[in-house]
């Protein structure tokens, strides 16, 4: 089992050092720290499926929260909001959402007085299209002046290192949510809740402008580490450049990165993760012996997805820029689950390899699938059968195919990943 | 009167043709799920690779010169179903039924259908490129506009001819399944394997035939509705990917594995998209008169801005997922 641990992540570092070798310092260094943050949030998928058996298909929206978490924490300050009514009109709002919320408090303890059944389902929703239209009432008029007096409410200035952290604390009270209200459905059903959680996330952060700007983006969001055009001050030539900042970027990746793993591995070793365990293989034995199943769903739940927020942070962060128009479920869900499944679902350094190596396979496959075409152009002409057309547009929807081709043959061949779970028994 | 022939056209047909839409897909949905057990997503990709089969087969038929009263891409969806149910089939075979032998889960084989999804996707990206397409190259879609034999009215029912093509076909398509579902042995045997598979087949309904008979089903119908959303709006790779969601959600509200709850689902949700983005001022401005003096008719009274419309699909979802996570259709049996 060790041999293949060895075997393995040094075959990766060749892999690593060949890329280099080929495509040149600065674009690997960047597949690296865009890899690194992929891996993070494989592993918070894999707290969620593999310790616990959780069917999260909404990746993409603790994805997406991470991000704008980081943009408001870390974005400079925009002066025009803070001078104009805005933030009045946005407490105003508050309050309402307040009003609302204890409307629909109330309306859900209408029992107390002796309202039940049809009526009190009547009264419940009758309270939340109340709360709405108060909430609705207040909202529409703030977003539509902030929109046109100061353009969007800019972020807080405050350090980028903090705004990853609050990524995953703000990911992790969605996921509370998320949790709270789907995780007594079935594995099938978990899923389509999810998903179709995530989608109305995406919905909104992509529409409220004065939120996030929607689809006019967000950019350039600050580094934690100097920049490339720092370097360049300082006198380096701009590949240089390039290679110190995205370095620099990537030492700070996988020191969070080695000490998540770190921290989930003790857990999954200790007395936690055996109770994990023992609620996913069992999870009616489990209730039995005293566990409350769905409490500890709940936690692995909250933790995955405050993994997955820095990742969406560092992510954002990274390319400098917030787009939620450019979050598609297979680039950020997707994507995600190849890799746990590849590298192996329950083992942390399954979920670490997985991630390095799907990243490095998915962006890869565009050049490959470049030059595979353009030897296939070359032969067809040889053959009198003409070039093909548009070879660099097609090339790039090739490493969707080869990701549905990856996953298909893991499933077959490999369905317990590169690294299987291994649990360690003592007779 | 405009008013109300306005909400007409925006609600009524609008929420019939997505709700057709919205049924066939959800049919598919819900019989792969009621047989085999597992969340078919690459459906939604077999609808677009269907459009993309009719496509084709319209582009042959077009360059033999051969012209028809109906649009070219109708004329070959017979064509294009059979070709779809045999992709559907060699799809079973190369990727599902390899794992069904296995003995996998139900959840494995609904990552593999992610992988399925991924690879259709990848397959029609390759040779289609991103770009849309459209089945009236050079025409135009027929319009019907039906004047109402009112006085003071000036707005005409309107509505394409793929529109009506699609709600009849849908129609004859729910006939179809309604009659081989209760009156064929095969459609016995489908609705008893849904409900106990083990019994279904102790008591000789051979399951390998039924579960293949599914996936023709499922597959001619993608197909059908691929095609039809195709010539209703027009032909591009993310097509169905797009309304996946909304599928599923249609197939989960009417109740996973009953046929007709599905459809019921499918319109239901059609209609509450068209309705929570209508704008309801419309409707009161005829009364504008009899209204109190202090009432202000607002310029905008829509239950959700536009943007949100697929959005409502997903949140009556998880509302039925939360309150009643069997479906609307409880007590129904396919």
């Amino acid at each position: 089992m060790t041999m293949r641990y060895v075997g393995l992540f040094s075959g990766l570092f060749v892999l690593i050092v060949v890329v280099g070798l080929f495509m040149g310092a600065p674009f690997t260094v960047r597949l690296m720290v865009e890899a690194f943050a992929f891996a993070l949030i494989a592993m918070g998928l894999n707290i969620q499926w593999g310790f616990g058996g959780l069917f999260n298909f909404g990746i993409l929206g603790m994805l997406m929260v991470g991000g704008f978490a980081m943009v408001f924490i870390a974005f400079p300050v925009n002066e025009a909001f803070w001078a104009s009514d805005g933030p009045a009109m946005l407490g105003m709002t508050l309050f309402a959402a307040a009003i609302g919320a204890v409307l629909i408090v109330l309306a859900h303890n209408v029992q107390r007085i002796g309202i039940i059944g049809k009526w009190r389902g009547a009264v419940i929703v009758l309270a939340w299209f109340v709360a709405y239209v108060i909430f609705r009432s207040q909202m529409d008029p703030a977003a539509s002046y902030i929109t046109s007096e100061a353009g969007w409410i800019g972020g807080l200035g405050l350090p980028v290192l903090l705004g990853w952290a609050f990524g995953g604390v703000l990911a992790a009270a969605i996921g509370f949510f998320v949790g709270k209200i789907s995780l007594g459905l079935r594995t099938d059903y978990l899923a389509i809740a999810t998903i179709g959680i995530a989608e109305i996330l995406r919905a909104v952060i992509k529409n409220v402008d004065w939120l996030t700007r929607g689809t006019l983006t967000v950019s350039p969001i600050p580094w934690p580490v100097p920049n490339p055009q720092a370097f360049q001050a300082m006198g380096h030539d701009p590949s240089m450049s390039f290679v110190l900042a995205r370095s620099g970027f990537l030492v700070l990746v996988v020191a969070v990165v080695a000490i998540a793993l770190f921290l989930i591995h003790r857990a999954y070793n200790g007395p936690w993760g055996r109770m994990m365990r023992a609620i996913r293989d069992n999870h009616i034995a489990a209730g039995s012996m005293g566990k409350d199943v769905t409490k500890r769903q709940l936690e692995l739940f909250v933790f995955g997805s405050a993994l997955m927020g820095i990742g969406g942070a560092i992510l954002t962060s990274f390319v400098g820029i917030y787009d939620p128009s450019s979050y598609q479920p297979i680039n950020h869900t997707f994507i995600i689950w190849v890799m746990l499944i590849v590298g192996g679902s329950g083992n942390n350094f399954g979920a670490l390899i997985g991630g390095l190596f799907i990243y490095i396979v998915w962006v890869l496959s565009e050049p490959m699938a470049q030059a595979l075409f353009l030897n296939l152009s070359d032969f067809s002409q040889g053959m009198g059968w003409g070039e093909i057309p548009d070879i660099s547009a097609r090339a790039i929807q090739m490493r969707v195919f080869v990701l549905g081709l990856v996953i298909t043959i893991a499933l077959r061949f490999a369905p317990k990943g590169l690294l299987p779970e291994f649990v360690r028994r003592h007779d | 009167m405009n008013d109300f022939i306005f909400f007409f056209n925006q609600v009524v047909i609008g929420g019939a043709v997505l709700g057709s839409i919205y049924a066939l897909g959800a049919v598919g949905i819900t019989l792969i799920f009621g047989i085999l057990r597992f969340a078919h997503f690459a459906h939604g990709d077999m609808m677009t690779m269907g459009g993309f089969v009719a496509f084709l087969l319209a582009g042959i038929v077009a360059a033999t010169g051969i012209a028809f009263p109906l649009p070219t891409g109708f004329v070959v969806l017979p064509f294009a179903m059979v070709i779809a149910a045999v992709l559907a089939l060699g799809i079973d075979k190369g990727f599902y039924a390899p794992l069904r032998a296995r003995g996998a889960r139900p959840v494995t084989l609904l990552i593999a259908s992610i992988g399925v999804t991924m690879m259709i996707q990848g397959v029609i990206r390759l040779f289609f490129g991103s770009s849309s397409y459209s089945f009236f190259e050079g025409g135009s879609k027929k319009l019907y506009r039906i004047d109402l034999p009112f006085e003071g009215v000036t707005r005409p029912i309107s509505f394409t001819e793929p529109q009506l093509l699609l709600v009849i076909l849908t129609a004859v398509a729910v006939i179809a399944l309604h009659l081989f579902l209760t009156r064929s042995r095969l459609g016995k045997g489908m609705r008893a394997m849904a409900d106990n598979a083990d019994l279904a087949r102790v008591s000789g309904i051979n399951t390998k035939l039924v579960v293949r008979v599914t996936w023709v089903i499922a597959g001619a119908l993608a197909c059908l509705a691929g095609t039809m959303l195709a010539l209703d709006v027009s032909l591009k790779p993310d097509l169905a990917f797009n309304i996946v969601l909304p599928i599923f959600a249609a197939a989960i509200v009417g109740g996973l594995g009953h046929a007709y709850g599905a459809i019921a689902g499918g319109f239901l949700l059609g209609f509450a998209e068209t309705m929570a983005v209508f704008n309801w001022a419309v409707l009161l401005r005829p009364f504008r008169d009899a209204l109190p003096e202090w009432f202000e008719i607002p310029s905008s009274l829509a239950l959700v801005q536009s943007e949100y419309k697929l959005t409502v699909a997903f949140i009556i979802l998880v509302v039925v997922l939360l309150v009643r996570p069997t479906g609307i259709f409880k007590g129904a049996s396919t």
